[in-house]
């Protein structure tokens, strides 16, 4: 790789040939301010933001999309550097919605944090004449906000590039230049899948989650309601992050601590809900694989992705698991089960979930596959951000929390129901039950090492007792296109697929706690959310889905045998292709 | 954009038209503006069934379609009449008066504010940028037809010619 030597406000630097002033500068941790840069993602120079000032060169350079080269003289920060930023902040400021204080981003705000930064002393220095504002709510996870927009573009890049979904887009041009969907319809209106990544790029408030926190609050305070909570794999890795604690920290002690003091009667892990889904997935693939069903089996947890696959590839509707997702099987097993043991109407428990995920708000709102008629397995899904904010409403000190645990009897899982969380978990679950049940014998490693890590697509061939089992592993849905694509154009073939809706699986979430653009460059954060769920798995006795207690006893008591009967009837769905725009 | 709703017409001829025009350009890079340029010469406009086969036919976002269409002026989102009236809004006509010429062209066809197509569908009328000919300054076009060094009276006695011959 060839080498380039510039300097960067008087300091040397080596760098290989194309990288960019902002990436060169970075290796002096030098940090130059960006808004509408992400990277790997989004980097158009288009807010002016991060500009830098090159000896002989006339203009201003957008140091984000800039590359280097031989005996540049760069000055980062120069009076005209520093003079230009600020102004083109007042201009960034002069159409947007400066309302801070009932922002959902306040504290959080990239655009917020500049002007601290670049002492803005007066926000309506350019303030005049405002486009039309649009404020579409007709989705029912979110909001998009274009009075807060800054069209910097990062919703558009993720949902083209990461997620092939291409929903929303630059309309316009000028100074009505705006982002929306096509003929100004609603997301409601479109093929939106929900999930959500839109809104964790996002520099300021112009998208977020619809907050139903109230709803939850409402039910705790409604004394005829016996309201339950679950908590997904995932949330545990990241909702310390709200509360300042380091990326990759385990809260899973505190979460529940949290949660007994917000006042659910029981704390409940999905994680459980997950080993359930095991035994019913695992069953269905063998089912499949052994009398000639229809292959590749493809998993199903994730909205997002059935979501994708009903609008976008309903031929592949056939393939997709019957299983409800952890979340759903749980609300299953709550409204039936747990209703019958306890005594409970079903109708008066109230299942509070909490996700990483805004496509679960769709998902709960599903009426098909419904355990018992008429009412919903959950009845309201919460992201992690929403729990934290409930956690600060109710004057918890979250960090100094004691470490408690779940409830019984959804409240021990096994390291395979941990690992869900990540890109590869549920596929690694299925294959170490899958495998002990065709060979009859125990696992001698339980670690599939090819298909963990936060790559895009992931394969694998596993022998599993005498037969080839090609898997792969797929998150991001632009990636899941790729795959999809190959497989019908005859270039990939495959016996069982996961596929996330998420780059990075559940643990990257659009409802996951949001890190900015900078952070986002710096530090692999979906793989140290990762790593929480590993490191679970790894140390716990209990690592086997269909080992585990309550599992037993709940399909001995209750269900009966996977795939069949009862556990059908309550552990099952099935999905309908949806019209595109 | 007028917030009027226009019925969809389109003809089985036309659809044809445009599925052989998106056929010759499928697969090539920058295929998207020769088919709206084609696909608005079949239409007379571009709306939403028009660009959602556009967009299928390409294999490309519908919102990226319609981004295309809403940056370009030439494109148009609403039917244009029989005959399109183009009033120059550049520098040089602006400043010799085609302000008025625009307001009273929409007063004879009796539109008002963002309507910009008669009830009949006989006229419709846009401003457009400088169209190079600022030694005629101020000027509109009619079709294919040139009027320089017009003023607003002048506008009634053009837009009659159109009106007998119809």
């Amino acid at each position: 790789m060839s080498m380039v030597n510039l300097k960067i406000n008087n300091m040397d630097v080596q760098v290989p040939a194309g990288t960019t002033i902002l990436e060169a500068a970075s290796s002096l941790n030098l940090k130059i301010p960006t808004l509408c840069y992400l990277k790997d993602i989004n980097a158009i120079g288009a807010c002016r933001i991060c500009v830098v000032e090159i000896k002989g060169v006339k203009n201003l350079a957008a140091s984000c999309v800039y590359p280097v080269a031989e005996g540049m003289e760069i000055s980062i920060n120069s009076e005209r550097v520093l003079k230009s930023r600020k102004t083109n902040l007042e201009l960034v400021l002069s159409t947007h919605n400066r309302r801070c204080l009932s922002c959902v981003r306040s504290g959080e705000c990239e655009l917020q944090e500049l002007c601290k930064d670049y002492g803005i002393e007066n926000e309506t220095v350019f303030a005049g004449h405002n486009f039309e504002e649009i404020y579409d709510e007709s989705a029912k996870h979110m909001v998009r906000d274009n009075s807060r927009c800054i069209v910097c573009r990062r919703c558009v890049a993720v949902c083209s590039k990461n997620q092939a979904v291409s929903v929303i887009g630059a309309n316009e041009r000028g100074f009505k230049t705006h982002i929306g969907c096509a003929f100004g319809a609603g997301l409601g209106e479109v093929e939106c899948i929900g999930c959500g990544q839109c809104i964790n790029v996002c520099p300021v408030g112009a998208i977020y989650e619809k907050d139903e926190t109230d709803k939850v609050w409402a039910a705790l305070h409604n004394p005829t309601k016996h309201v339950v909570v679950q908590t997904a794999p995932s949330i545990r890795t990241a909702l310390g992050e709200e509360f300042g604690m380091p990326i990759g920290t385990n809260v899973q002690g505190k979460m529940a601590a949290a949660l007994r003091r917000i006042g659910f009667k029981h704390i409940f892990d999905t994680d459980v809900a997950a080993d359930f889904t095991i035994m019913e997935e695992a069953s269905e693939f063998i089912e499949r694989f052994t009398a000639g069903g229809t292959l590749p089996l493809i998993t199903s947890c994730s909205p997002g992705w059935v979501e994708y696959c009903e609008r976008f590839y309903p031929e592949f509707i056939p393939n997709l698991s019957s299983c409800k997702s952890p979340q759903q099987m749980l609300g299953a097993l709550i409204k039936t089960y747990y209703a019958k043991q306890k005594g409970i109407d079903p109708k008066d428990i109230y299942m509070v979930t909490v996700m990483p995920c805004t496509a679960k708000k769709y998902e709960v709102a599903r009426t098909e596959g419904n355990a018992v008629e008429g009412i919903f397995d959950c009845d309201v899904s919460i992201t992690t951000r929403e729990f934290a904010r409930m956690i600060k409403r109710a004057g918890i000190d979250f960090v100094n929390l004691p470490e408690e645990s779940f409830d019984n009897p959804f409240g021990e899982s096994s390291g395979a129901g941990d690992i869900f969380g990540r890109s590869g978990g549920v596929m690694e679950a299925a294959l170490r039950t899958a495998s002990e049940w065709i060979s009859g014998k125990p696992l001698e490693k339980l670690e599939f090492e090819e298909i963990r890590g936060i790559k895009g697509i992931k394969e694998a061939t596993y022998k599993v007792g005498d037969h080839e089992v090609k898997v792969a592993v797929v998150a991001g849905l632009a990636n899941a296109s790729q795959v999809l694509e190959d497989i019908k154009a005859g270039k990939r073939d495959y016996h069982f697929i996961e596929i996330m809706g998420c780059l990075g699986g559940c643990v990257n979430g659009g409802g996951q706690p949001i890190q900015t653009a900078r952070t986002r460059a710096m530090v692999d954060v979906p793989g140290l959310r990762a790593s929480v769920l590993n490191n679970q798995d790894k140390v716990k006795k209990l690592r086997l889905s269909h080992e585990s207690p309550i599992v037993k006893q709940v399909y001995a008591d209750y269900l009966g045998e996977p795939g069949k009967g009862k556990a059908h009837d309550i552990l099952h769905t099935h999905y309908t292709k949806k019209e595109r725009f | 954009m007028s917030k009027k709703v226009f019925p969809f017409k389109g003809t089985k001829e036309q659809e044809e038209q445009l599925n052989v025009l998106i056929k010759e350009h499928v697969g090539d890079s920058g295929a998207l503006m020769p088919v709206l340029q084609g696909a608005q010469n079949i239409y007379g406009y571009l709306p939403l069934e028009v660009q959602r086969v556009v967009a299928r036919g390409l294999n490309m976002p519908l919102s990226e379609v319609y981004g295309v269409v809403t940056f370009y002026a030439q494109f148009s989102l609403t039917p244009k009449g029989k005959h399109k009236i183009a009033v120059c809004l550049g520098t040089a006509c602006y400043v010799k008066g085609a302000g008025d010429i625009f307001n009273r062209i929409k007063k004879n066809l009796g539109l008002d504010g963002n309507e910009d197509l008669t009830e009949d569908g006989l006229f419709s009328v846009d401003g457009c940028r400088c169209i190079g000919a600022c030694g005629l300054a101020p000027l509109i076009t009619v079709d294919e037809d040139v009027y320089g060094k017009i003023t607003a009276d002048d506008v009634d006695g053009i837009l009659e010619k159109y009106k007998k011959a119809e």
